[in-house]
C-alpha cells in the first residue's frame, strides 16, 4: 500500500509549551483514531529553532540560514506518515488532523526507498 | 466512397466513443492509466486506418478491446519497469491470443466508464487539468486538438496532461466509483467540470472567437453520458437540461459576419427545437424530483427554458423568469445572478426599476456586462450621455472581439442619434 506524508502547516507556535496542551490533546486523539494507518511522524519545535541548509552544488559550499525555508504565516509544524489504500483515504485522514482546522495539511505520496 | 465504407465523421465518432469504453476497461485490467492510454491510442489510430477501407466490423468494441489488450501486453513486455497492478501483466500475457479476438461486448463492466469519469474529475486535480484530461480521455480528442480547443500551445497542453497523469499514478488517485456518502460531493465536482468545459467553449472571455462550438459539443456529449451513467442524480439532470437549452441557440448567437446577436433579435426558427424539447422535459423531471429544494442547475435550466419556449422577446414570461431568479438568488447569492435578475426585472417592471436594482449591486466595477447592461437601460431612459459613458467603461475591460464590436456600435448609435 502507498505511504503518504501528511505535512501540517499551522501557526508558528511552540507546541511543547503548556498553553498548547489542548492542541496536543487533539493530536493525541487523532493519533489514537488513526493508529492503524500511522507509520511515523513528529511534532516540530517552532521555526525559530530551524536552520535551512543549502549547498550550491554537490560537494560545494555549505550555506546555512537561520529560520525556515519559506517564511509565511503558516509553517511546517509537524508531519505524519500514513499508509493508505489510495489518495482518497489519505485525504480523509488528513481532514481529521487538527492542523487542517487552523492551517492546512499537504498530502504527498512518498517514494519507497 | 464505395458502399459500406463509413464516412470519416461517422467512423471517427464510433472509434472515439468506443475508445472511451475500451480505455476504461483496460485501465481496470492493467491498473495503469499510462499503459492503457498508450495502448488505446495506438489501437485507435490503427482502427481508423483499417476501417476506412474494410468498413467497421460487426463488434467494433470487441475488436478494439482485443487489439488494445494485445498492444498493452507489448507495452508491458517492452517496459517492465512500469508500475502495473500485480499479476495483471502475467494474467494478460498468459491469455491465448485466439481467446482475445472473440471477446464479447460485455467485457466492459457497466461502471468502467464511470470510474474513468471520477478519476478524470478528481478534486485533487486542478480544474484546468480536469477539463483537459476529460477532453483527452473521455472525449477522445488528441493532445493537439485539446490544446487548440482550450487555446493553449501544444507544449503547454502536453505538460499539463503529463503532470495530471503523473499525479494519478504517483499519488494513487483511486480508479473507482466513490462510496455513497462521498457521491454527492464528487458528482458536484464532475458536474462543475463539465459545466466549466461547456462555458469554456461557449463564451471565450477574450479573443477572436466568440463561440468555440467544438468544446461545447463535447461538453454536451459528456453531460449526456453522465446522465446515462447517473440517471438518479438530479444535478446531472439539471446540467444536461441546461447545456441542451443554452446550446440550442448557438447557431443564432453570432451572424454571418461574426457579430453578436442579442437574444431579443435572434432568429428563433433557427434554434434547435429537438434539443429544446429534450431540455424542457428534463427540466420538468428535475423539478419533480426535488420540488422543495430545486437544484441550482435545474433552476438555471428553467430560466433557459422560459427563453427557449417564448416565440419572441416581448412574448417572454418575464414574471416567471424573475421568480426563477429569486429562487436562484437563494441558492447562489452571487452578484452575477443579481445582475441577470435585474435585467429580467427591467423587462417586467420597466427600465427605471431595473436600473435602480443594477446600481444597487456592489463590486461589479470590473465586470463588463454590468456596465453594458446599465448602459442599455440608461439609453432606454433617454440618458444618452450617461449611457455613452457607461458603454466606454465596459469597453475598457476585457471582451471578446464580437462583444467589443457590438458595444462600439451601441455606443456610437447612442451618441449619433
Amino acid at each position: 500500500m502507498p505511504t503518504y506524508a501528511a505535512l501540517i502547516y499551522s501557526p508558528d507556535v511552540d507546541n511543547s509549551h503548556a498553553d498548547q496542551t489542548e492542541t496536543m490533546a487533539a493530536y493525541g486523539a487523532f493519533g489514537q483514531a488513526a493508529a492503524a494507518v500511522i507509520r511515523g511522524g513528529a511534532a516540530l519545535y517552532p521555526t525559530a529553532t530551524a536552520t535551512t541548509v543549502r549547498v550550491k552544488e554537490k560537494g560545494g559550499d555549505l550555506i546555512t540560514a537561520d529560520g525556515p525555508y519559506a517564511e509565511t504565516k503558516e509553517v511546517l509544524t509537524g508531519f505524519y506518515l500514513l499508509e493508505c489504500a489510495d489518495l482518497d483515504e489519505a485525504i480523509a485522514w488528513a481532514a481529521q488532523i487538527p492542523g487542517a482546522w487552523d492551517g492546512a495539511v499537504e498530502v504527498r505520496p512518498t517514494i519507497a526507498m | 466512397m464505395a458502399p459500406g465504407q463509413p464516412s470519416d465523421g461517422v467512423l471517427e465518432r464510433t472509434v472515439r466513443d468506443e475508445g472511451r469504453a475500451v480505455l476504461a476497461t483496460l485501465i481496470r485490467q492493467t491498473g495503469s492509466f499510462d499503459v492503457a492510454e498508450e495502448a488505446v491510442q495506438d489501437t485507435v489510430v490503427r482502427a481508423l486506418e483499417r476501417w476506412r477501407t474494410t468498413g467497421v466490423p460487426a463488434h467494433p468494441r470487441a475488436w478494439l478491446i482485443a487489439a488494445a489488450r494485445n498492444r498493452a501486453i507489448d507495452i508491458i513486455r517492452r517496459d517492465t519497469g512500469r508500475p502495473i497492478k500485480e499479476g495483471a501483466a502475467h494474467a494478460m500475457t498468459t491469455r491465448p491470443d485466439d481467446e482475445l479476438t472473440g471477446l464479447p461486448d460485455d467485457t466492459v463492466l457497466p461502471d468502467d466508464v464511470l470510474r474513468l469519469v471520477f478519476t478524470c474529475c478528481h478534486p485533487s486535480l486542478s480544474p484546468e487539468a480536469q477539463v483537459a484530461l476529460s477532453l483527452r480521455t473521455l472525449c477522445g480528442l488528441s493532445t493537439p486538438e485539446v490544446a487548440r480547443a482550450l487555446l493553449v500551445s501544444e507544449a503547454t497542453m502536453t505538460k499539463r496532461l503529463t503532470r495530471a497523469r503523473q499525479k494519478i499514478r504517483d499519488a494513487h488517485i483511486p480508479y473507482r466509483v466513490p462510496a455513497d456518502h462521498e457521491l454527492p460531493q464528487r458528482v458536484s465536482a464532475v458536474v462543475a467540470t463539465v459545466y466549466l468545459m461547456f462555458n469554456e467553449g461557449y463564451a471565450a472571455t477574450a479573443g477572436a472567437t466568440h463561440v468555440r462550438a467544438d468544446v461545447s459539443d463535447e461538453a454536451v456529449r459528456l453531460a449526456r453520458l453522465l446522465h446515462e451513467l447517473l440517471p438518479d442524480e438530479v444535478e446531472v439532470t439539471g446540467l444536461l437540461s441546461l447545456v441542451l437549452l443554452v446550446h440550442a441557440r448557438r447557431s443564432t448567437r453570432v451572424d454571418a459576419n461574426g457579430d453578436l446577436v442579442l437574444l431579443a433579435h435572434q432568429d428563433r426558427a433557427q434554434w434547435d427545437h429537438v434539443a429544446i424539447r429534450e431540455g424542457v422535459v428534463l427540466v420538468g423531471e428535475g423539478l419533480r424530483r426535488t420540488p422543495e429544494h430545486p437544484d441550482r442547475y435545474v433552476v438555471q435550466a428553467a430560466i433557459a427554458a422560459a427563453h427557449c419556449l417564448a416565440s419572441s422577446s416581448t412574448d417572454t414570461d418575464w414574471t416567471a423568469i424573475v421568480s426563477w431568479y429569486d429562487v436562484l438568488s437563494r441558492l447562489d447569492a452571487s452578484p452575477v445572478v443579481r445582475l441577470n435578475r435585474a435585467v429580467a426585472l427591467a423587462e417586467r417592471d420597466g427600465a427605471a426599476i431595473g436600473l435602480e436594482e443594477i446600481e444597487a449591486i456592489d463590486g461589479m466595477a470590473d465586470y463588463p456586462l454590468w456596465h453594458a447592461s446599465r448602459a442599455e437601460l440608461l439609453r432606454q431612459l433617454g440618458r444618452r450621455a450617461d449611457a455613452a459613458t457607461a458603454f466606454d467603461l465596459a469597453l475598457g475591460l476585457p471582451l471578446t472581439d464580437a462583444q467589443r464590436r457590438h458595444l462600439v456600435n451601441r455606443r456610437d448609435s447612442t451618441t449619433d442619434s
